[in-house]
């Protein structure tokens, strides 16, 4: 970090509009940004600005308005590749999030490469949406799921994940950070023993790419996907990185209008990269707003948000713990900033809705990882997520919220 | 007492709390004084489904009148079990189908028994009305 830097929250905390409100009488304290993430005045203005000014479906007409949206969203799709140090354009497609991602991966690549007896690995704490395609995958080609399981902690078990990789083992699908307990998996030493046997790793990386400098050339993994509206972006916009590779040969996902060559009714030929995987109009207006999103996290920078919400995850775990009766589920020694948590004698429920009487937005319930928490064999937890504009003062709110819950249902 | 007056009664006791952590104080003291329902009650079946916080719900009907157990791992839920239970047991399946329950927006409750609230309390309340029917409509005696 560089130590002439300094991280003004203020500053930060007055881009995003929609933190300065109350709820339900008090400040809103917005612990709620594993789910979604609060937009910075630029991404509101960029959406706003096209709406008004230059929107036009991209890769169309030759038209002045279709011309200049189609260079914003090539653009952003640019900003995108730097933002993750990807080799290419080409290897940046854009999708709804990535759910939509991971699902584009599981359909192409299952489709080309995956047989009756085959093996995925997953691993036991990953998010629905990297479980459920691969389910689905499995189902249409007689494969197997296998899982990674992890330790008390919530830490992979790599000794289990050696012994799991076999030569029938055709893809690892696994979470960069986990959304419920926050764990941040050494995705670059899965992806090398995976690589060992040639098998191919996809990273969701939808709960770290708002938090570190993620370079997928460096990881190596052979697809990575996010989607926008957790790193500051627009809803109903995502990414999904794939080395041209595997891009190129495997067969599209959807088809329609912008992915092909030429279609006749005997046969159709596919667009070149990356417009093989964005079937029908994109949404484009989206991607530039995603575009101004990463260009605000950018000029804040990486390493300092990584700094700084190191800062609030020591701090929490700190205070959290201190708080009798409070179990926290996920204390792996490299965490990112949730905090997933049970509170003696209070239901989830009820612990969400007295926080929210208090302005405090959190999760209750099982974070779509119904598997984690059967591991823990509790029915679900309190999640307290941030980002970059949290503050200890608020996790000190949090805390002294908390003991008055407990004193209440006592 | 009919359905109505222990509804009034109801918005009687809670005139006490002039705010939202009093009545919600005082619904998990209630839900606290709810009999736990019997563990053969307690089962996968009888679960409402589709909610976060575990909730069981059995109802029976005898003698024309319709009787709810129904039990929460939520002490608000349990709460506000409590009331529905109060207001709804030992009436009859006409009686409960004609109720309404006017007793949640007087008390201010109205956020807790909305259909958007991820909680079991609106499935509950359509579960009373549903049995009660479903008994009316088999002769006012059996079991859901």
């Amino acid at each position: 970090m560089d130590n002439q830097f300094v991280y003004d929250i203020a500053r930060i905390r007055s881009d995003f509009p929609i933190l300065g409100q109350k709820v339900h009488g008090k400040p809103l304290v917005y612990f709620d940004n594993g789910a979604t993430t609060q937009k910075p005045q630029t991404v509101i203005d960029t959406i706003n600005r096209i709406h008004c000014e230059q929107n036009s479906n991209v890769h169309r007409g030759l038209h002045y308005l279709s011309d200049q949206m189609t260079k914003m969203y090539e653009a952003a799709r640019e900003k995108t590749r730097a933002y993750i140090n990807a080799r290419d354009t080409k290897e940046i497609i854009f999708t709804s999030g990535v759910t939509a991602s991971i699902n584009t991966v599981a359909f192409s690549f299952g489709e080309a490469y995956v047989k009756e007896g085959d093996e995925i690995i997953v691993s036991e704490m990953e998010h629905h949406s990297n479980i459920v395609p691969w389910q689905m995958l499995c189902r249409r080609k007689g494969a197997r799921l296998r899982v990674i399981p992890f330790n008390d902690e919530g830490e992979l078990l790599f000794d289990e994940y050696r012994k799991l990789i076999n030569d029938r083992t055709r893809l690892v699908a696994v979470v960069h950070v986990s959304n419920s307990l926050g764990t941040v998996n050494p995705v670059k030493e899965i992806t090398a023993i995976a690589h060992e046997k040639n098998v191919p790793v996809l990273v969701d990386g939808a709960q770290a790419i708002q938090h570190m400098t993620v370079d997928v050339r460096d990881i190596d993994c052979d697809f990575y996907g996010f989607s926008g509206h957790k790193i500051y972006g627009p809803t109903g916009t995502g990414v999904l990185y794939g080395k041209e590779c595997w891009l190129k040969e495997m067969p599209p996902f959807l088809g329609g209008g912008d992915m092909i060559d030429r279609v006749t009714f005997e046969q159709t030929t596919y667009a070149d990269l990356p417009a093989k995987y964005e079937a029908g109009t994109p949404n484009y207006i989206g991607a530039v707003g995603l575009g101004a999103a990463l260009d605000y996290l950018t000029a804040i920078g990486l390493e300092n948000i990584r700094e700084y919400e190191k800062g609030l995850v020591e701090y929490g775990m700190e205070k959290l713990s201190a708080i009798d009766g409070l179990k926290i589920y996920g204390t792996a020694k490299n965490k990112s900033c949730v905090f997933s948590f049970s509170l003696a004698g209070v239901h989830a429920y009820d612990a969400g809705v007295y926080l929210d009487k208090m302005g405090i937005a959190v999760r209750t319930g099982q974070f779509c990882t119904h598997p984690i928490w059967d591991r823990f064999k509790v029915e679900g937890a309190v999640r307290a997520s941030l980002a970059l504009y949290n503050t200890k003062e608020e996790i000190d709110y949090l805390c002294g919220s908390l003991k008055e819950i407990k004193k209440m249902f006592g | 007492m009919t359905i109505e007056e222990t509804q009034k009664e109801i918005i009687s006791e809670f005139k006490v709390f002039d705010d939202w952590f009093g009545r919600h104080g005082h619904l998990i003291e209630l839900g606290k004084s709810l009999p736990p329902l019997a563990p053969e009650y307690k089962t996968e079946n009888n679960l409402v489904k589709g909610c976060q916080v575990k909730t069981w719900f059995h109802s029976a009907a005898k003698d024309g009148k319709m009787f709810y157990s129904i039990d929460s791992e939520s002490a608000l839920i349990r709460g506000i079990i409590s009331l529905l239970a109060r207001i709804f047991s030992g009436q009859t399946p006409e009686e409960i189908k004609n109720a309404d329950l006017f007793f949640v927006d007087k008390v201010g409750l109205e956020e807790d028994f909305s259909p958007m609230r991820a909680n079991s309390v609106f499935k509950i309340a359509s579960r009373i009305k549903a049995d009660a029917a479903a008994a009316r409509g088999a002769g006012g005696t059996g079991q859901n």
